[in-house]
């Protein structure tokens, strides 16, 4: 039992490292997203001639429309780079449950969603000066993060067999990613108009029940996903 | 060391396999010959745990598919003609990954035996993606190699590459089988198949329908066999006489 938890562990993180270290040669993924993300909240930030008050009303809604806008395009390219030369078959042979490259991949992915929401975080708060610094707003994000990951990376995996892979995985992603994107946006708001924390609880909640649910479920059936 | 029992494997409506019976000995060279969509690939996929049977019986070095799909593939060795490789790693981190996910012990000294087998060993550190084709696939071989597996798989390995690194990878593909491997490789490349392989089976239509020992045949005579094989499996086929899926 515990050889088998050290190697799915020793599999999970070579997939993670792999990762990382060819997206430090490449930078392709990281800076697609990056430049999205900021360029989405600086049209928003012209586009929206704001006071204090109605800023403060769609900050959550803004920032989470670009996290999800930027996860998308990661998730997007980081199961193609492992298409497009054979590299998922190479996986695949592996001789180790294949759940762990779901959970490689999905922490690679995350990994890179909470950079680019590290760069983007201060830049926002400087264009529309408001303090998203607050220890309960980074919880909702990393949860948010973590819930949109968990079920984003599952359907990369599935949308990536197809030929209309970039096309399909936003039609198959926001429907079922719509109760993270609520609760998220709910208890971010929530958090920076200073609601009681009985209030925002309910929503961290939904959203800790949904990362347990569709990891769980990916866990279940990422195998029966990559294979013919 | 491979037994399959009436595979079929179907795409939606399509038929792929249609009952293909096939056996492999410990150390044979099997080239699998066949036209176009004969399902050469289909079958190396079903071999390699990467695509699952409609029906049928696989087993391979004692263990069966899909049951016993992990303990398989830590035998199997696979060479498609994808390189299975990225390209922002350099060899030695591409070979470093795939030992990691297949728990290699002494990896150091198993990484540098193999691009020396491979004839990589003074580009270790370049990236893969700075590589030429015929590199490209003799490192997917190493990759393939690397836990010294007992059944070698190769999916028409000799696709896109010159003359010259045909030649390369197969003195690389010799010494592969001359390591006791067993070893199953698609090809189009008759005459390339009748240098290496100590048999060859037809594949047509989803069936083995030839099958000839090297020591049965001169080298010259393939082409004609694989000929008269196809012919007779289709005129088979128009008479009815092919097994229905």
């Amino acid at each position: 039992m515990i050889l088998q938890w050290r190697n799915f562990l020793r599999a999970t993180f070579a997939i993670v490292r792999k990762d990382l270290a060819a997206e430090w040669r490449s930078r392709e993924l990281f800076s697609s997203m990056l430049v999205f993300s900021l360029l989405v909240i600086l049209i928003f930030n012209f586009a929206l001639e704001l006071d204090a008050e109605a800023r403060s009303n769609v900050t959550a809604g803004v920032l989470w429309v670009t996290f999800a806008f930027a996860g998308t395009l990661g998730l997007n390219r980081s199961m193609a780079v492992e298409k497009d030369r054979g590299c998922l078959d190479g996986l695949l042979l592996a001789p180790v449950d294949r759940s762990t490259i779901y959970f490689g991949k999905a922490i690679s992915n995350l990994i890179f969603m909470l950079v680019v929401e590290v760069i983007v975080l201060p830049v926002y708060s400087v264009l529309y000066n408001t303090n998203l610094f607050q220890p309960g707003l980074l919880l909702v994000i990393l949860l948010g993060s973590i819930g949109y990951v968990a079920v984003g990376t599952l359907l990369s995996a599935m949308a990536v067999q197809t030929r209309t892979r970039d096309v399909l995985l936003p039609i198959l992603l926001f429907p079922l990613a719509v109760p993270v994107l609520i609760a998220a946006v709910k208890a971010s708001g929530g958090f920076l108009q200073g609601a009681e924390f009985s209030e925002i609880l309910t929503w961290i909640n939904l959203l800790v029940v949904y990362d347990v649910i569709f990891i769980a479920i990916s866990f279940m059936f990422f195998d029966y996903i990559v294979e013919e | 060391m491979i037994t399959v029992k009436k595979l079929v494997k179907r795409f939606g409506p399509k038929v792929v396999l249609r009952g293909l019976d096939f056996q492999v000995d410990s150390g044979e060279f099997v080239a699998l010959l066949g036209p176009n969509g004969a399902g050469k690939t289909t079958f190396l996929r079903i071999l390699a745990s990467l695509s699952r049977p409609a029906m049928g019986e696989v087993q391979i070095a004692g263990f069966h598919l899909p049951n016993q799909a992990a303990a398989v593939r830590r035998r199997l060795g696979v060479v498609s003609h994808m390189p299975l490789l990225y390209g922002d790693l350099t060899a030695d981190e591409n070979l470093r990954f795939y030992g990691r996910m297949y728990g290699i012990p002494e990896m150091e000294n198993r990484i540098s035996e193999v691009l020396e087998m491979v004839g990589l060993a003074p580009r270790r550190r370049d990236l893969v993606r700075t590589f030429s084709r015929g590199m490209q696939q003799r490192l997917a071989i190493g990759r393939a190699v690397l836990h010294d597996p007992e059944v070698m798989l190769f999916d028409e390995p000799h696709t896109g590459l010159d003359q010259d690194a045909c030649e390369m990878l197969d003195t690389v593909l010799r010494e592969v089988a001359a390591r006791g491997r067993t070893v199953v490789m698609t090809s189009h490349d008759l005459a390339r198949t009748a240098d290496l392989a100590s048999r060859f089976d037809v594949l047509s239509k989803g069936k083995i329908v030839a099958s000839v020992k090297r020591e049965q045949m001169n080298p010259d005579q393939i082409l004609s066999f694989y000929k008269n094989a196809l012919e007779q499996a289709s005129t088979i086929a128009k008479n009815g006489a092919g097994v229905k899926p």
